[in-house]
C-alpha cells in the first residue's frame, strides 16, 4: 500500500521528523489562500508515482495569484495515469544541499537496510550506479534496531560528520516509523539542508507491506481507484493479476507456472495480455471469475489456460471453464492445457463441451498464438 | 540416500487440527511420512487423526522425539511458530504458510540462524524424498525414486519437473521447494551444497525465477566451484516487466537486479546447462544420467 506525499508527511510530522509547513488544496482558490498564509510556496501534485516534477506537476508560486494560476494548471492533469485531484502547497525552501535517507529491504542480506547518501534529490538506484561511494548503508539488528553509535558510524561513512548531531535522531526516528508502519520502503528524498542550517523532509515516500495490513486496519492508502481498472477489478475478485501489454490472456495456477506460460507464449511469437494466478485448490467459481475478467478486456484476442493439478482438480477447473464459456457467450479462441489431479475427468468434460485440451504447455502456447493471430480479430 | 528428509524422520505438524493441516497431514501419512505429533495450543492431550496433540512444540519434542516440523498455521502466527520450533530444537522446520509480514520473517530468520537449525520456506511447497517421506504439499502420485535432485522457488513448476521426469522414467532423490518470498530460510546455495555431498544424487535441476540474486550467488559460489555433478538450470519470468510483482512476493525485477537474463548468464558461466522449457529440462536431466534423450520427451 502506497501513500500520497501529504499523507506521508503527516506521519513524519507526528513522529518528530521536520517537514515544511503546508496545506492541502483541492481548488485553485484554496491554493491561493495557502499562499496568502504561507508566503511563497511550492505547489505539488499529489499522485502516488514518481517523476512528478518532470511531468510538470510541481511548480513554484510567489504570490496568491501565482498560486491560483499554477494550481489551476496542475489540478486535473494526468500523471502516469493518475488524475491530480489535490495539490500540496508548501512553504518554499531555500535549499543549500540535498541528502537522501531511506530504508528498504536488502534481499541479499536478508535484512532491512538503512541508506544514507550525501547525494539526494535523485533516485537512489541511480546514485548507486554513478556515485556508489556517496552511499553508506547500515543493516540494523532486526531485534534491537540501530544503536546510536552504529548510526553515528553510518553518518561518518556517508561523509556527513558535521551534520551528525542533527542526523542521528532523524535516522532513529525513520527506523522507528518503518517498524511502526511495517514499511517495505520509507524514504526522505530529498532530505534538505536549508539556508538556516536546518534539515527538513522536502519529499517523502512510504509503502506498507500488504502482508502486514492485518496490523494496520485503520490505515487507508492512496486512492487506487484510478489504477488500471482491470487490476482494480481483479483485486475485488481476489485474483492475483498483473496487466501486461500483449493480446493473449493467460490463466494458470501457481506463480512460477504462470510466469513460465507468459514466457512460452512469447517464445511462440505472441505476447501475453496479463499474468493471472488462480492459486492452489481453486474451485470452479474462481476459474469462472478469472475467465469473466479476461473476457472483459478488449485487448484480449485469445485465452490460454494452463493448469497443473496438484491440490487443484482438473474436473473443478473444467466445470469453471465450461460454465464461463456458456454464461459469457465466449467466442474468443480458447486453449486449455491440463495435467495432474483428475486430468482424465477434466479432459473428458472439456472434450464433451467441444474444447480440445492440450497435454503439453509448449504446444498449447503455439496453438493459442496461431488461433489469436487470425485476420478476423 | 537423499538430503534433509528420510522415512526415519519423525515429523511434527504445527497447525495439525486446522483445515489445511489436517488435509495435508493425511496426504503426508499416505505418502509414508512418519508423523509423530501435532501441536495446537489449547488442544494438548487430545488426538487428531490418531496423532497425539500437544500444547507446545517443546512438549511434543520431549514426548515423541520429533526432529522435523511442518508449519500450516495462518500468516499472522507463522513467524512465532517457526521460532517456537527453533527454540525447541527442531532441526528442520518447513513453513508452507504464505503471506508472513516481512519484519516478522526477518526476525524469525535471524532467530533460526542463531538457533543453528534449518528452515525451508516460507511460502513453499515443502520437500519430498521420493518413495520415503514428504513434508508439505507436493502431490503424492508424481514422484519416483531415483537420482535427480530438484531445488526450486516455484511450487507448480517443481511439480511439473517431477512429473515430467517420472513420466520419462527419470527418478528423483529429494525435491525441495525453497519458496517464493523475498526472505527465505535455506537458499539455492544451501540446498545445492547438500546435494553436492549426497552420493545418491547424481544430477541436480535448479528452477529459479526473477527477483533477488540468489540464483547468481548459487551459480558463482557453488555450481561454478567444482560442483562435480551436472546441473540443469531453468529461469521463469524471462518476459516479465520490471517493477511488477509476478504473484510471488519475491518475484520482482527492481531496477537492474533480479532479471532472468542475469540469472541465465550466471548459470551458464558456472557450467550449468540452461534450458528454455520444462520439456527441455526433463530431456537434459535424462541425458545427464546417460538415458537416451528421446525417452525424456512426452
Amino acid at each position: 500500500m502506497k501513500f500520497l506525499e501529504y499523507e506521508v508527511k503527516e506521519r513524519f510530522r507526528a513522529a518528530g521528523v521536520p517537514v515544511p509547513d503546508g496545506r492541502l488544496a483541492r481548488t485553485p482558490d484554496e491554493a491561493a489562500l495557502a499562499a496568502g498564509a504561507l508566503g511563497p510556496i511550492a505547489v505539488k501534485a499529489q499522485v502516488p508515482v514518481g517523476g512528478r516534477g518532470k511531468a510538470g506537476g510541481i511548480k513554484l508560486a510567489k504570490t496568491a495569484a501565482d498560486a491560483k494560476r499554477v494550481a489551476g494548471e496542475i489540478l486535473g492533469m494526468t500523471i502516469k495515469g493518475y488524475t491530480v485531484k489535490e495539490v500540496l502547497c508548501e512553504t518554499a525552501q531555500e535549499i543549500t544541499r540535498e541528502l537522501y535517507l531511506g530504508l528498504t529491504l536488502d534481499r541479499d542480506a536478508r535484512k532491512p537496510v538503512l541508506i544514507l547518501s550525501a547525494q539526494g534529490g535523485m533516485e537512489i538506484e541511480d546514485v548507486a550506479e554513478t556515485h556508489p561511494e556517496a552511499i553508506a548503508k547500515l543493516h540494523p539488528d532486526p531485534w534491537r534496531g540501530p544503536l546510536a553509535f552504529e548510526v553515528r558510524d553510518l553518518i561518518f561513512r556517508a561523509g556527513l560528520g558535521p551534520l551528525q548531531a542533527q542526523l542521528t535522531p532523524l535516522v532513529v526516528k525513520l527506523y522507528a516509523l518503518a517498524r511502526t508502519y511495517d514499511a517495505l520502503t520509507i524514504e526522505i528524498n530529498p532530505l534538505a539542508l536549508t539556508r538556516d542550517g536546518g534539515l527538513v523532509a522536502a519529499d517523502g515516500k512510504l509503502e506498507i507491506d500488504e502482508n502486514a495490513m492485518f496490523r494496520h486496519k485503520d490505515l487507508h492508502g492512496a486512492d487506487d481507484s484510478e489504477e488500471d481498472p482491470l487490476e482494480a477489478e481483479a483485486k475485488r475478485r481476489r485474483l492475483t493479476y498483473v496487466r501486461l501489454d500483449g493480446s493473449i490472456g493467460v490463466i494458470g495456477n501457481g506463480a512460477g507456472l504462470v510466469m513460465n506460460t507468459l514466457d512460452l507464449v512469447q517464445r511462440e511469437g505472441g505476447r501475453a495480455a496479463n499474468f493471472l494466478d488462480i492459486g492452489g485448490g481453486a474451485k470452479a467459481e474462481v476459474v469462472h471469475s478469472a475467465l469473466e475478467l479476461l473476457a472483459s478486456d478488449p485487448q484480449v484476442k485469445g485465452i490460454l489456460i494452463n493448469i497443473f493439478g496438484g491440490i487443484t482438480r482438473g474436473d473443478e477447473v473444467a466445470h469453471g471453464i465450461i460454465d464461463a464459456t456458456r454464461d459469457l457467450h465466449l467466442t474468443l479462441p480458447l486453449v486449455v492445457r491440463m495435467t495432474g489431479t483428475r486430468e482424465e475427468e477434466g479432459r473428458r468434460l472439456l472434450q464433451e463441451a467441444g474444447i480440445t485440451p492440450e497435454a503439453n504447455a509448449t504446444a498449447a502456447a503455439r496453438r493459442i498464438v496461431e488461433l489469436s493471430s487470425g485476420p478476423t480479430r | 540416500m537423499s538430503i534433509l528428509l528420510t522415512r526415519e524422520s519423525r515429523v511434527l505438524v504445527q497447525g495439525l487440527t486446522g483445515r489445511e493441516g489436517s488435509f495435508h497431514t493425511e496426504q503426508m501419512r499416505a505418502y509414508g511420512t512418519n508423523v509423530v505429533a501435532g501441536v495446537s495450543p489449547g488442544k494438548g492431550g487430545t488426538t487428531h487423526l490418531g496423532i497425539p496433540v500437544f500444547d507446545t512444540v517443546a512438549d511434543a519434542r520431549r514426548e515423541t522425539g520429533a526432529d522435523v516440523g511442518g508449519i500450516f498455521v495462518p500468516a499472522p502466527f507463522a513467524a512465532d511458530a517457526i521460532m517456537e520450533a527453533a527454540a525447541a530444537g527442531i532441526g528442520l522446520i518447513v513453513c508452507i504458510t504464505e503471506g508472513i509480514p516481512l519484519y516478522d520473517m526477518v526476525r524469525a530468520r535471524a532467530f533460526v540462524v542463531d538457533a543453528g537449525v534449518k528452515l525451508i520456506g516460507p511460502n513453499c511447497p515443502g520437500l519430498a524424498t521420493a518413495g520415503e517421506a514428504k513434508v508439505g504439499i507436493i502431490p503424492n502420485h508424481i514422484t519416483t525414486p531415483g537420482s535427480v535432485g530438484i531445488v526450486s522457488r516455484s511450487g507448480t513448476l517443481t511439480y511439473e519437473v517431477i512429473q515430467g521426469l517420472s513420466q520419462a522414467g527419470v527418478g528423483q532423490t529429494t525435491s525441495v521447494g525453497i519458496g517464493g518470498d523475498p526472505i527465505l530460510g535455506l537458499s539455492f546455495s544451501d540446498v545445492l551444497r547438500l546435494f553436492k555431498d549426497d552420493p545418491a544424487t547424481t544430477a541436480v535441476v535448479v528452477i529459479g525465477e526473477i527477483g533477488g540474486s540468489d540464483e547468481e550467488a548459487a551459480a558463482e559460489q557453488v555450481i561454478g566451484r567444482g560442483f562435480g555433478k551436472p546441473v540443469i538450470g531453468f529461469i521463469s519470468g524471462r518476459t516479465a516487466p520490471p517493477g511488477k510483482r509476478m504473484g510471488h512476493a519475491g518475484a520482482i525485477i527492481s531496477g537492474n537486479t533480479g532479471t532472468a537474463a542475469s540469472k541465465l548468464l550466471a548459470l551458464k558461466r558456472a557450467g550449468a546447462q540452461v534450458c528454455d522449457t520444462i520439456e527441455e529440462v526433463v530431456a537434459a536431466a535424462g541425458a545427464a544420467l546417460g538415458q537416451p534423450s528421446s525417452a525424456a520427451h512426452r
